[in-house]
């Protein structure tokens, strides 16, 4: 029983994972249809920033424990916050905006564009680095004799629903979500109607940036950082807008969770490769099945 | 008159210093032949997964070139290092493998960290007839014409870690790996070697290479209720599983860790406090007490900061470019063919000890110690064998492993000692 509710507990935390990882990318990806393949370094820019804040900016300030004491990291999120959504921005002003509608060209040039932010971060430092996480997160809670719920995935689960919660406000309840949402939903009319689109366009962009820079500082406090960190998330991310379906929040939020409770328990039945096998396999079949995925707005073609 | 006198004066002066710069440009140059400098390889992984290990083993490589060129080279003729990035990516380092054997013509290659990089690059050396030198001990079963292994074999590190932790009453094993070769290959042996002795394998789980998702393999351990996790994870993924271990309520004290892949370099950047009284396995630490290795510490931390520490893998990085010096000078070329003639029986004082070339598999004599993390994030010593010991890399002399492959010519007949 124990192990039922610790895997559920996994389960929730790998989704929280995924879904930090994705939610910029159902703004860039899902509403905006951007195939925005620097999606990944962006988090990886955000990884960089918390590096920054915490080995150099706190230990400079606080003393040599600086960084222990984690104000500088929670500082770092909102950082990473802007200065990944101010690099989305700039590269929605100077290069996506004369791409739209051209998604292989998007493809490409995003995908560029990763490879260049990649090599900036290697000739920094082509090594993958460590970053102090905070004293008080370290250890875990203790629900039972045998069952932890380590503080640093319960701070990513919190961090990723108020993510969400922010999100909310955002698009339901203030008067620049309602235009992103008309613009997403009928360029024209919003258009004819007198929205601006194209600040809609570079704000939803950055935003989705500034996203994934959230995604980035949380993601130091699991391993080391460097400069291939966005590879690895880049194909997850994808798997949980499509599975969700391009387009709504609700359906990557749901497909967060449940390719993360579906790996942990495939992963204890199994092994972890073969785990993650059988969830690429799983989701391929559901998309044969449900092409436009879960909570489907649009199809994928 | 004066004037113009000065002027010739000058002149001729002008045209004597011109010959003399001449001259002595074209002696060296004519004489200079055989004085050329040696071309080496150093290939390892400068960048992504496995660069928090390899850096440092380039970093020691280097020393050793330097050491020797200052005191006069090999042969009189000076070491010129040509560095290249495998990028731990094992493509990558059979393609600079090439480069460096066909386009720079180097004599020898010093490198390679993770098994899969050695296994991608062997093809490149045997067709080519290159010579490498391998510092990282590694999982056995393996004897290339072209490859000389400064590192441990399985009789050097594994084997004799499982007999220790044996003997210590932890008979229950959960054996925890990265998925590639090296893991895999040694808890084929590490099952055989438990079957055989009374032992038990609880569990035995793999994540890819970089991997940091540890929450469920964590969670198979705590079921499993082993006595110990033997621990063939590479590169930062022990950063990630340790701080995972630690946050699920784990310590040395509960459930000790025996890692083969973890030296003092990978302690720093995993955390002491991640680490500290967990087992590993090596030839080599910081800690041995003997005066090549302090001069060695001392040489290292001069040249690379006094904060840096140093490691097995590096140890051995630094000691193959000797035992190479040693193997061209007795053989008087750098061909490959005279120096793998000349090298068997060659030894070097080392940091670790005496290390002697063994002829018949071109691995080396080591001291096997077992060590536990202490507060500094050094390593100390808590078992050792008496002296060096015979690499015996498809496990030949061990009953248990007569399943295992073995060389095509054979087993060596038994020796005689």
């Amino acid at each position: 029983m124990e192990v039922v509710l610790s895997q559920i507990f996994n389960g929730l935390s790998l989704g929280s994972i995924l879904l930090l990882a994705a939610l910029g990318l159902a703004f860039s990806f899902g509403l905006m249809k951007v195939i925005n393949m620097a999606h990944g370094e962006f988090i990886m820019v955000g990884a960089y920033v918390t590096y920054f804040f915490q080995m150099f900016l706190a230990p400079a300030v606080l003393g040599e424990n600086g960084a222990k004491e984690g104000w500088f990291f929670i500082l770092s999120i909102p950082a990473a916050f802007l200065i990944t959504g101010a690099l989305g921005y700039v590269l929605e002003m100077t290069l996506i905006r004369r791409l739209y509608g051209l998604p292989l060209d998007t493809l490409l040039a995003t995908w560029g564009i990763g490879l260049m932010l990649q090599q900036i971060a290697r000739s920094y430092d082509s090594r993958n680095v460590p970053v102090t996480s905070p004293d008080w997160l370290s250890g875990g809670l203790w629900v039972s004799e045998t069952l932890s719920l380590p503080y640093k995935r319960l701070f990513i689960i919190g961090l990723v629903i108020l993510c969400i919660i922010g999100i909310y406000f955002y698009l339901y309840r203030s008067s620049q979500g309602r235009r992103t949402r008309a613009v997403m939903q009928n360029r024209e009319i919003a258009s004819a109607l007198g929205v601006a689109t194209r600040r809609v366009d570079v704000l939803t962009f950055a935003l989705g940036a500034g996203l994934a820079g959230i995604a980035g500082s949380a993601l130091t406090l699991l391993g080391q950082i460097g400069p291939q960190l966005g590879t690895g998330y880049i194909v997850d991310a994808f798997m949980v807008v499509v599975l969700g379906g391009v387009g709504s929040l609700p359906g990557t939020v749901i497909a967060a969770f449940t390719i993360g409770l579906f790996n942990t328990f495939l992963e204890m039945s199994t092994t972890a490769t073969l785990g993650k096998v059988l969830v690429f396999v799983l989701i391929i079949a559901f998309l044969q099945w449900r092409p436009n995925g879960l909570m489907a707005l649009r199809s994928r073609t | 008159m004066v004037h113009a006198l000065r002027n010739t004066l000058s002149k001729h002066a002008m045209w004597l210093i011109l010959l003399f710069i001449l001259a002595i440009s074209i002696v060296p140059a004519v004489g200079a032949q055989d004085m050329e400098p040696i071309k080496v390889g150093i290939l390892h992984s400068l960048s992504g997964t496995m660069s928090i290990s390899e850096v440092t083993v380039k970093d020691s490589t280097l020393m050793a070139i330097e050491e020797i060129n200052a005191a006069g080279g090999v042969m009189g003729r000076m070491i010129e290092p040509i560095i290249e990035d495998g990028a731990s990516d094992w493509p990558t380092f059979a393609e600079k493998a090439q480069k460096l054997l066909l386009e720079d013509q180097v004599a020898v290659v010093f490198g390679c960290w993770t098994s899969a990089s050695r296994k991608a690059v062997k093809p490149v050396f045997e067709e080519n007839n290159g010579l490498l030198f391998y510092p990282v001990q590694y999982e056995g079963l393996e004897q290339s014409p072209n490859i000389f292994y400064t590192g441990a074999t399985t009789n050097q590190q594994i084997v004799p870690a499982v007999e220790y932790l044996l003997e210590e009453g932890m008979t229950k094993m959960f054996l925890l790996g990265s998925d590639y070769v090296f893991p895999r290959t040694s808890n084929t042996i590490i099952k055989a070697q438990l079957a055989a002795s009374g032992g038990e394998t609880v569990g035995e789980e793999y994540v890819p290479l970089g991997g940091t998702e540890f929450s469920t393999i964590i969670e198979k351990i705590r079921a499993a209720s082993p006595d110990v996790i033997f621990n063939t994870l590479n590169g930062d993924s022990n950063v990630a599983f340790f701080k995972q271990y630690k946050d699920a309520g784990f310590t040395a004290e509960t459930l000790p860790t025996m890692s083969v892949s973890i030296a003092e370099e990978e302690v720093q950047a995993i955390g002491v406090e991640y680490l500290l009284d967990h087992l590993v396995a090596w030839n080599y630490y910081e800690t041995v007490d003997s005066p090549e290795n302090e001069a060695f510490v001392a040489a290292f931390q001069a040249a690379y900061g006094a904060d840096r520490v140093t490691s097995d893998p590096m140890e051995a990085g630094y000691f193959g470019v000797y035992l190479w010096k040693a193997a061209v000078e007795a053989a008087g070329s750098t061909e490959v063919d005279a120096v793998r003639a000349a090298a068997g029986g060659i030894e070097f004082a080392a940091p670790e000890g005496l290390v002697t070339v063994d002829g018949d598999n071109q691995h080396t004599f080591k001291i096997v110690r077992i060590g536990k993390v202490r507060e500094d994030g050094l390593i100390d010593t808590i078992w050792s064998t008496d002296g060096p010991v015979k690499p015996d890399p498809y496990l030949c002399t061990y009953e248990w492993a007569a399943e295992l492959p073995k060389p095509e010519e054979g087993c060596p007949a038994p020796a005689s000692s």
